[in-house]
């Protein structure tokens, strides 16, 4: 048996989490940062023994602890990839509670560091009701998270956010069950094969689909999505944005593709009609908003959005450019988020109106922001870019009218987050205190370069990060296979003319007459 | 069978007895100050009483005693041991609550004892006659602990609401009883069922429902569960406590039996009853609770939502399902256990309680390790992983879509998120909020370790149980089925 390196990082942080509760600020900061820095290091290690090209799951671990369900982890390259985003944001969401968070900091830290756990074992777990325990717990302290040191309407959104998801996972729960009694065991990869009755599968895939919606989130039960980011406290809105919402992407990859694929291919034009509302519904409301937390929220609902067609697409590409869309906006939104909470810390305003003509007197800070901006826009050589246009390419073989729908809502993408630099960075500095503010410090600065650095790497050599998915994306794409729809942009062959184009009709034939 | 053998499968209901007896005599020839002592015997006696339990357990089909009147199986047995771990906890946490109003008394372990004693009876009666005994023994000491703070005009009311209502539904399950007798000929289970085999009529159909009808009203299932709210408030809490522990245990064991064993031939009659009684507990207590200010009347509430999870194992009318109703009845010992003594220790520096919302608000500042063990308690009632309290849900549910009932899964389990927020509202209160009132008092050692203990087993911990309360449960599940 192999060094047990998954539950290592599930360890790390737990142990982390408690000792937390009983220690003070200052060490339970310290803790925090250390434990997270380890799973980071953790983190790499996995990645570098990962064997591409190898197994399919890999770091797998088996131990029957419990009746029913057994504590099985093992990770493919999509969860690995998935896992690596976790791990990356979560010292930088400690950093940015550095300050910001007074009080009560040990639980604080202790809720963060459970979230970790609960992250990591969601992406790990090789068992359904494991898979289910873990992505269910994770309500707990977010809740908390929201509600003790959210903003001031952060009593309605935790309980906004709480009842949502959990409303959407009750129901996965009953189809697990009737899942693992069809098919006698709760061992992911194995049902990931095992084909169930066509007409099961629709109720099946609904059971998912109102679980994996909400937390993705699809129009129309988005909603708790603003409220939740807006009242969440920085490093809640970075966690909720850069990995909570990959839940959901992650579970259509998961279970809802391979585990029913004839009723994704028959739903798909749910997915896709629910999509397009959203990308363009979502990208109009952000456009008007004066919060930056909301506009930023509803950015991520269009861009979610993306994600679910270009997964629904059932090809490589779209797959692929789902998967990298998702790891290009946990970096970027995270990141935006933080720019947000920076100007926060200082101003304790998310007006947009309170800020203007950042860049004269927080000239680095106002680069960061452009760079997000622009990859947040898709702008070439960032990671949004690579995403976006693999998951339209994928999109655009099965439907152009789908791809158009987007490709507008990128358009608009450009034009909210153009018009929020605008409005906060350029034009005169109208308010005095906005006007005072100082430049990034050096805990700003170790927050926002690591995300900056991963975000053109993304963007400039992505094969880094799409050659450990690109087995487990094959072999889902095979799994599809047989109801992957026509494409309605292929070329239609028709039936050959007799004649070729510059035939005249005549004597022999209609040739002219000589 | 010799009457030796029949005494030692008796042997725990016995020596409770004899202990009750001679306490009681204690109690009459001696001070109030003896009560301490008197209260430390009877937790002697029932630690007794659960090892010789314990003991009896061979995971075999079990015995019978006295000619089919007793049974001594795995199923009494599971639920003995927790009727006995319930009724040690809420003992250990009377004196002092007591203690404090000055008029704590010998009659209150002396009455819990015999309330013990009828409790195990009624688990492992296996004639009507037994039961009702048993049923009798366990109602009459329950009335009168109702109303044990006997200067607190509440404590009375609940008593007297509870002995009139109670009353009621006895009569109501003689009715059925006699329905029964009278279309059976018979009083024995095994009996019963082999009458009715083939042989089913309306009129015993009657029967059927009177007596399901009576067992509602004593595990409170809606629709007859308004006397719980008020009984639950007014009785001193440590009561409350028990109320919500040991006689549901024994009540809802009763049950299980009374259905699978002398009306399990007729599934199809008693079903639907079922059902509808588990949905309608699981909607209502979880409506009822949301407009409460009062902790205790919540926590009733939550008791009520508790039972409707339990039916939907019953519903099934499965092993599984059986085994899910003794695991969720376990995991909710502890559960209302720890949820009730926390309570008890919430009080001010004079001893009152804080029994509202209010008077929670910001506990978590103000007591921070009673709002953390406060919290598991409510996520665990919630059913949110990893609590252990997921376990319970997760298992009823199971069984009720191994039986193909997944509409009925589906339904209850989405009307448990409406519970959710209650008891998410518990936490907001105490964690979310600003603290208004003083803090709570310092509480005794005895609380704090019962507490502990409770949130230890509903803790993820909780978790490694599994496999062996798993096994626990499918004997216990098996005990029953095998008649079928």
């Amino acid at each position: 048996m192999e060094f047990p390196i998954l539950s290592l990082m599930l360890a790390v942080p737990l142990v982390g989490a408690i000792a937390c509760l009983f220690l003070n600020a200052g060490s339970a900061r310290m803790v925090a940062l250390f434990a997270t820095l380890f799973n980071l290091a953790l983190g790499i290690l996995l990645w570098i023994n990962y064997d591409i090209g190898g197994a399919q799951w890999q770091f797998t671990e088996r131990a029957e602890l419990f009746a029913v369900f057994s504590y099985a982890l093992g990770i493919d390259g999509i969860a690995l990839m998935l896992i690596m985003l976790s791990v990356f944001l979560m010292p930088i969401c400690i950093l940015a509670s550095w300050d910001s968070i007074t009080k009560r900091v040990g639980e604080y830290m202790a809720a963060f560091l459970l979230m970790e756990v609960l992250m990591i074992g969601v992406f790990a777990a090789q068992d359904l009701f494991l898979f289910y325990i873990f992505f269910e717990a994770g309500l707990i302290p977010m809740y908390l998270i929201i509600g003790v040191w959210g903003g001031d309407n952060r009593i309605y959104a935790s309980y906004k956010f709480f009842l949502y998801t959990l409303l959407g996972s009750v129901l996965m729960l009953i189809a697990m069950f009737w899942m693992v009694n069809e098919a006698g065991t709760t061992d992911i990869p194995t049902l990931m094969q095992y084909d169930f009755p066509v007409g099961a599968q629709f109720w099946l895939w609904l059971a998912f689909f109102a679980s994996f919606a909400v937390k993705m989130p699809m129009w129309p039960v988005h909603t708790w999505l603003p409220d939740a980011h807006v009242q969440a406290p920085t490093a809640g809105s970075v966690i909720l944005a850069g990995v909570l919402l990959k839940l959901g992407g992650y579970g259509f990859i998961r279970f809802s593709l391979p585990m029913f694929p004839d009723a994704s291919a028959d739903l798909a034009w749910l997915v896709f009609a629910l999509s397009m509302v959203a990308v363009i519904y979502t990208s109009l409301v952000a456009l008007v908003q004066s919060d930056m937390k909301k506009l930023i929220a509803y950015s991520s609902v269009a861009h979610m959005a993306i994600v679910t067609v270009g997964l629904f697409a059932f090809n490589v590409q779209g797959i692929e450019g789902a998967m990298m869309v998702m790891l290009g906006h946990g970096l970027v939104s995270g990141a935006l988020f933080l720019c947000v909470g920076v100007i926060y810390d200082r101003l304790h305003t998310r007006e947009i109106a309170r800020y203007g003509g950042l860049s004269i007197n927080m000239p680095k800070y106002a680069l960061f922001f452009l760079l997000f901006t622009m990859a947040s826009i898709g702008l070439p050589g960032t990671s949004n870019f690579v995403g976006e246009f693999l998951a339209l390419a994928g999109i655009y073989k099965v439907s152009t009218f789908v791809t158009l729908v987007c490709t507008t809502g990128i358009i608009l993408g450009a034009a909210y987050m153009l018009y929020l630099y605008r409005r906060v960075a350029f034009g005169e500095q109208v308010n005095a205190d906005a006007a005072r503010m100082p430049d990034l410090n050096a805990r700003e600065w170790a927050m926002l370069a690591p995300i900056a650095a991963a975000v053109l790497w993304m963007g400039v050599y992505p094969e880094s990060f799409l050659a450990p998915m690109r087995q487990d994306i094959a072999a889902l794409e095979a799994r599809l296979a047989s109801v992957t729809p026509q494409y309605d942009s292929a070329l239609k062959v028709g039936t050959p003319k007799e004649h070729n184009a510059n035939f005249i009709a005549g004597e022999h034939g209609f040739e002219g007459e000589h | 069978m010799s009457y030796a053998t029949s005494l030692y499968l008796t042997g725990a209901e016995i020596g409770l007895s004899v202990a009750g007896l001679i306490l009681l005599l204690v109690t009459a020839w001696t001070s109030r100050d003896a009560a301490r002592g008197i209260t430390i015997a009877a937790v002697a006696a029932l630690v007794g009483a659960l090892v010789f339990s314990v003991s009896l357990f061979d995971g075999g089909v079990g015995a019978t005693a006295f000619d089919g009147l007793f049974r001594v199986d795995a199923f009494s047995l599971f639920a003995k041991v927790l009727i006995f771990i319930a009724t040690i906890a809420c003992l250990m946490v009377a004196p002092h609550y007591f203690g404090e109003r000055g008029d704590y008394r010998g009659e209150y372990p002396v009455l819990l004892l015999f309330n013990a004693v009828g409790m195990s009876m009624m688990v492992s009666a296996t004639d009507l006659l037994t039961l009702y005994v048993g049923l009798e023994m366990s109602s009459l000491s329950s009335y009168v602990l109702a109303s044990f703070a006997r200067r607190d005009d509440r404590s009375s009311e609940a008593g007297l609401k509870y002995f009139i209502l109670g009353g009621l539904a006895s009569g109501i399950i003689l009715y059925g009883i006699s329905l029964v007798y009278g279309f059976t000929g018979a009083t024995g289970y095994e009996a019963i069922r082999i009458a009715f085999d083939g042989n089913f009529s309306t009129g015993a159909l009657f029967g059927v429902v009177f007596v399901l009808a009576g067992f509602a009203f004593k595990i409170a299932a809606v629709p007859f569960h308004m006397w719980t709210p008020d009984v639950y408030e007014g009785a001193p809490t440590p009561v409350t406590a028990f109320f919500a522990s040991a006689p549901k245990v024994a009540a809802v064991s009763m049950l299980v039996r009374m259905a699978i064993v002398p009306f399990g031939g007729e599934v199809a009659a008693w079903q639907q009853i079922v059902i509808f009684a588990a949905l309608a507990s699981i909607v209502v207590g979880a409506l009822g609770a949301i407009g409460q200010q009062n902790l205790k009347r919540l926590l009733a509430y939550s008791s009520i939502n508790n039972v409707g999870f339990i039916l939907i194992g019953l519903a099934a009318a499965t092993p599984e399902g059986v085994a899910g109703v003794m695991v969720y009845l376990a995991i909710y010992v502890f559960m209302t256990i720890g949820s009730f003594v926390a309570l008890l220790m919430l009080r001010d520096e004079q001893g009152n309680a804080l029994s509202t919302f209010d008077d929670i608000s910001g506990l978590s500042t103000t007591s921070p390790a009673l709002a953390w063990c406060l919290l598991a308690l409510m996520f665990s009632l919630a059913g949110i992983p990893p609590l252990f309290g997921f376990w319970g849900k997760f298992v009823v549910f199971q069984a009720a879509v191994q039986a193909d009932m997944i509409q009925l899964a589906a339904i209850g389990i989405a009307a448990s998120v409406i519970g959710a927020f209650y008891y998410i509202k518990f936490i907001k209160v105490m964690f979310f909020d600003e603290p208004k009132g003083a803090a709570p008092a310092k509480a005794p050692t005895s609380h704090w370790v019962v507490l502990g203990l409770s949130v230890l087993v509903i803790s993820p911990l909780g978790y490694f149980l599994t496999p062996w309360l798993g096994d626990i449960a499918a004997a216990a599940a098996q005990a029953l089925f095998q008649f079928a």
